[in-house]
């Protein structure tokens, strides 16, 4: 393979921990055209860090979570996660996608417990583990209730207590908030970050949700469609305690706006 | 918990109608009208015996143990001709439904198999296992594979593929697949098809008994019944027949909600 002279220094240096995501190019075929989701796409996530992925809806961000995770291939490029190349999927790394994707025909301690079906574990270590992660993401009394009979956001807990149960060491988050309503995001918001600080997890967040990914991110990726790409990266350097009313959060949420959506004026100078 | 809690889905509700009394008027009817043709000396008692000489054979065929007998031999047959071609279906429906390849290898020779007409099968299986027991077991076999793996195969091949890239995602071995995702998301289907194969296993048993050779079965029973020129025989097996595929029919319906409520609880 050319990757080993083509590698950017960025992969380089990652060769230890950590994510590092080396010039990813992805196209489909839709309808006979040729849509380009990925074009050149570099990404380094370090130990214990929370990258958040904002963009507008067609600019590869989940196609590139779908990629980590090792559901689809890419046709350039290569993802590392600590030094290895990603082949498929692997309970080193944890999903949570948008719908919450749980099998309505079992409990949701069935749920979580389906996550750990490879790991070698016995029946009743794996319902044990189940249980405390319900109970970590605030649903210990919840175990042996249905998908139906769980509201949007005790479902996505549970989705998100399935991606956790194996102990992952990278938590991929594909819009996962997209669907709920304002308060029970807001709410989940800070039980995602309380759980990734607690276990010291890598987390990649994919949103539309500015707000949210300044919220969470220690940095901030900006992606453009068509090709979908990287045009910025924005450090956040708010601390771990974020208020989103604080001057220096909404001048941040700015600068992403702006790299969002570079023809528009910041909000700021609107006012 | 609460995890019995009654769902309205299609099957279920409409299995759950209850019948309009005025649905008994036109059988009622048509009684009263046989009784009073009889009555009357309009039909003859050769060709159309009153309903009194019916239940009179119908008790001596009871109490003779012929009847019991017959019903208990046709069960019996039946059950075990469900019993095969039901588990060859689940297996055969099973194989199309999550092996993509299979469904494209073997999937159109399938449906191409099943329109033959159920009957045209009588001759050839005549011939392959003989006109006894194994001919009709294999024919109830035959009758009773289709629904169950048609049924099975659209129910797999029918779930969503997000659940697909979900069990690639938490690393699932085929045999997770199967037993946390397919099986159960195919319950239903497989429950209807079961259902169905269970009705055409009872149309095929009567089939068989026939247009085999005569064995012991209510069918069988009728043969000689038409053999004799015994109507009111024909008749009391008639009866017998249409009331144990209502009665099987009614438990059928009744397993597949079970296992409906089962897999979807709330």
């Amino acid at each position: 393979m050319t990757a080993i002279t083509a590698r950017p220094p960025a992969a380089e240096g990652a060769r230890q921990a950590g994510i590092a995501v080396a010039r990813l190019g992805k196209s489909f075929a839709i309808a006979g055209r040729t849509v380009e989701a990925l074009r050149d796409v570099s990404l380094t996530v370090r130990p214990g860090e929370f990258v958040a992925i904002v963009g507008a809806s067609g600019c590869g961000k989940s196609t590139l979570l779908r990629v980590i995770l090792g559901l689809e291939s890419a046709d350039r490029g290569e993802v590392l996660v600590d030094g290895r190349p990603v082949r498929g999927p692997g309970l080193d790394r944890g999903i949570v996608f948008q719908d919450h994707r749980l099998l309505p025909w079992l409990t949701a301690e069935g749920n979580v417990m389906a996550a750990l079906q490879s790991a070698r574990m016995s029946r009743s270590a794996r319902r044990e583990a189940a249980r405390a992660q319900l109970a970590l993401v605030g649903l210990a009394g919840f175990a042996d209730a249905y998908p139906a009979q769980l509201s949007g956001g005790m479902a996505q807990r549970v989705a998100i207590a399935r991606a956790l149960v194996a102990r992952p060491r990278i938590l991929l988050l594909d819009e996962p908030l997209g669907a709920l309503d304002a308060l029970t995001r807001l709410r989940l918001q800070d039980e995602l970050r309380r759980l990734t600080r607690q276990e010291g997890m890598m987390a990649i967040l994919v949103t539309h949700d500015v707000d949210e990914a300044v919220y969470l991110g220690d940095r901030v990726v900006v992606m453009h469609p068509s090709p979908g790409r990287v045009v910025a990266t924005l450090p956040v350097t708010l601390g771990p305690a974020r208020d989103r009313s604080a001057p220096g959060f909404i001048r941040l949420r700015d600068r992403v706006m702006q790299a969002l959506q570079p023809d528009l004026l910041p909000a700021a100078a609107i006012l | 918990m609460s995890r019995g809690t009654a769902r309205h889905d299609g099957i279920a509700g409409r299995a759950a109608i209850r019948p309009d009394p005025r649905a008994f008027a036109l059988p009622g009817l048509a009684l009263l009208g046989w009784w009073a043709a009889g009555r009357a000396g309009i039909a003859d008692p050769h060709l159309l015996p009153s309903p009194g000489a019916v239940i009179r054979r119908a008790w001596a065929e009871i109490a003779s143990g012929a009847l019991p007998d017959a019903f208990a031999a046709s069960l019996a047959r039946d059950l075990a001709g469900f019993a095969i071609g039901a588990t060859a279906g689940l297996a055969i429906g099973a194989l199309l439904g999550l092996s993509r390849g299979a469904a494209r290898l073997l999937g159109p020779g399938f449906l191409a198999w099943r329109q033959v007409a159920l009957f045209a099968w009588v001759p050839l299986l005549a011939l392959w296992f003989g006109s006894g027991e194994t001919g009709k077991i294999a024919f109830i076999a035959v009758a009773a594979l289709a629904p169950a793996a048609v049924n099975t195969w659209q129910g797999m091949a029918a779930l969503p593929p997000a659940y697909g890239e979900l069990a690639r995602a938490l690393g699932f071995r085929r045999r997770d697949t199967i037993r946390l995702i397919a099986l159960p998301g195919a319950l239903p289907a497989i429950a209807t098809g079961l259902h169905t194969a269970l009705i055409y296993a009872w149309l095929a048993t009567i089939g068989a008994e026939l247009f085999f050779n005569i064995a012991p079965g209510l069918a069988g029973r009728m043969n000689e019944g038409r053999e004799t020129f015994q109507m009111d025989l024909l008749l009391v097996y008639l009866v017998v027949l249409g009331g144990t595929g209502i009665a099987l029919n009614a438990l059928a319906a009744r397993l597949e909600r079970l296992a409906r409520r089962r897999i979807a609880p709330a």
